[in-house]
């Protein structure tokens, strides 16, 4: 099991979707995404679990759960306001995803289960940095949304713990599966308010610092910790925390990147794999 | 070893000052946090806001947009502030920022534009992405309103 943590920015999906990423502004974005690109291309599971959020897509006020898994076979790309992306339809893996849902509710994390889910930016963004344009994704995905965008969003500590629950349950999975999982979103930023396109490269850097050196520090950031220091929508970092989770004691960074900006937001790209 | 797996017993760091009323992040300035407050505030505003996520609605909309607010249940500002793509309004008035962001999307316009208009002094797209360039807005002196009062 090896793991990635990236941001999600819509505009980076866009420039690809549009034929852009050469233009300038967004060269080094994609010149910096090579390294991860190559690896996700020599690394490719069976199945990746993506933890990522909904933004006002397929879950809004009128009813919202704060850890939901996607148990369908296929989960189509939304429309999210600007007409759904031209991407390629993500396959779930329903066994794994029900075994997913029975073995963390035994251990008493209380899954929501969608049947039918339309998947935002969130989630194919991350695809796309991955894997670029290919006719087909090259894995099956199981996504694991997080409520990070109304408050009270779950702990830090509890995304981490969570995280542990989900390796827990691939290990005792009964078929001979490789899985990837992937925590998205962050790193700093704000895009409502005065304070709007606020970045925090001190914060952002310590927080992937500490996924190698001393994983636990990043449980102990409190929402307003997030709020002031990484913007608030910077605390979609805690579902990098559920990646960490799933991964062993000691890992290996084997790439880091970090970039300002891509929109509003300071982007962070990272591997880790098991040692 | 630079942590133990054993977690199950530790706590979670919560904010210390919680109430209904306050919280210890409204300390941060320029900012609006989508909490039990702004939910009922904003519900029928960002559920309106939601609509836009499907283009028949989309499509009524942008035939009559007053006619079409008036089908929700939402005041006059809130209307206003939707009219006049006041989105610094919207905010102050419920409305969250990906929910916010459905109608910059309607307008197709890029985000920075919101962004700028909610800056004070509003900026336009150039100079928001120009702020953004030189390295973002810096998170110095913008922790606190006791440094800046908006950001």
């Amino acid at each position: 099991m090896a793991g990635m943590g990236t941001s999600h920015v819509p505009g980076a999906g866009a420039a690809m979707d549009n034929g852009k990423t050469g233009e300038p502004y967004w060269e080094p974005l994609f010149t910096g995404l090579e390294p991860l690109r190559k690896w996700h291309s020599q690394n490719v599971p069976d199945v990746n679990i993506i933890v990522f959020n909904d933004h006002a897509t397929s879950f809004s006020l009128d009813n919202y759960s704060t850890f939901t898994i996607g148990v369908a076979e296929e989960f189509h790309p939304a429309d999210e306001g600007w007409g759904p992306r031209k991407v390629p339809v993500v396959e779930g893996h329903p066994e794994l995803a029900w075994h997913l849902v029975e073995e963390l509710i035994f251990e008493e994390f209380d899954m929501a289960v969608a049947g039918s889910l339309d998947v935002d930016h969130g989630l194919t963004v991350p695809l796309s940095i991955a894997y670029d344009q290919p006719e087909k994704w090259p894995t099956k995905v199981i996504p694991l949304c997080v409520n990070v965008i109304q408050y009270p969003q779950p702990t830090p500590l509890r995304c981490f713990k969570l995280g542990q629950a989900i390796r827990r349950a691939v290990d005792s999975f009964d078929k001979d599966l490789s899985v990837g999982i992937w925590g998205t979103g962050g790193l700093s930023h704000q895009l409502g308010g005065e304070r709007a396109g606020v970045v925090n490269p001190k914060f952002d850097n310590t927080f992937l610092d500490n996924m190698t050196k001393d994983p636990m520090a990043n449980t102990r950031i409190s929402h307003t910790d997030f709020i002031r220091e990484a913007g608030s929508e910077g605390i979609e970092m805690i579902m990098w925390n559920v990646m960490r989770g799933a991964l062993n004691e000691t890992v290996k960074e084997v790439y880091r990147f970090y970039h300002i900006p891509v929109s509003a937001t300071a982007y962070g790209g990272l591997i880790l794999e098991n040692e | 070893m630079p942590y133990s797996c054993n977690v199950k017993n530790l706590s979670a760091h919560v904010a210390k000052e919680h109430t209904m009323t306050t919280r210890d992040y409204d300390d941060v300035p320029g900012t609006y946090v989508l909490d039990s407050r702004t939910y009922r505030k904003g519900y029928h505003l960002n559920m309106f806001l939601m609509t836009l996520n499907k283009s028949e609605c989309r499509d009524v909309f942008a035939a009559d947009e007053a006619g079409y607010l008036s089908g929700f249940k939402i005041t006059e500002l809130q209307k206003q502030a939707v009219l006049d793509r006041d989105y610094l309004g919207m905010l102050k008035l419920g409305a969250n920022a990906y929910y916010a962001f459905k109608l910059v999307s309607h307008d197709r316009h890029p985000p920075q534009v919101m962004y700028g208009k909610m800056n004070r002094p509003e900026l336009s797209f150039d100079e928001f992405q120009d702020m953004m360039l030189k390295g973002g807005r810096p998170i110095d002196g913008n922790r606190s309103k006791k440094e800046t009062p908006n950001g």
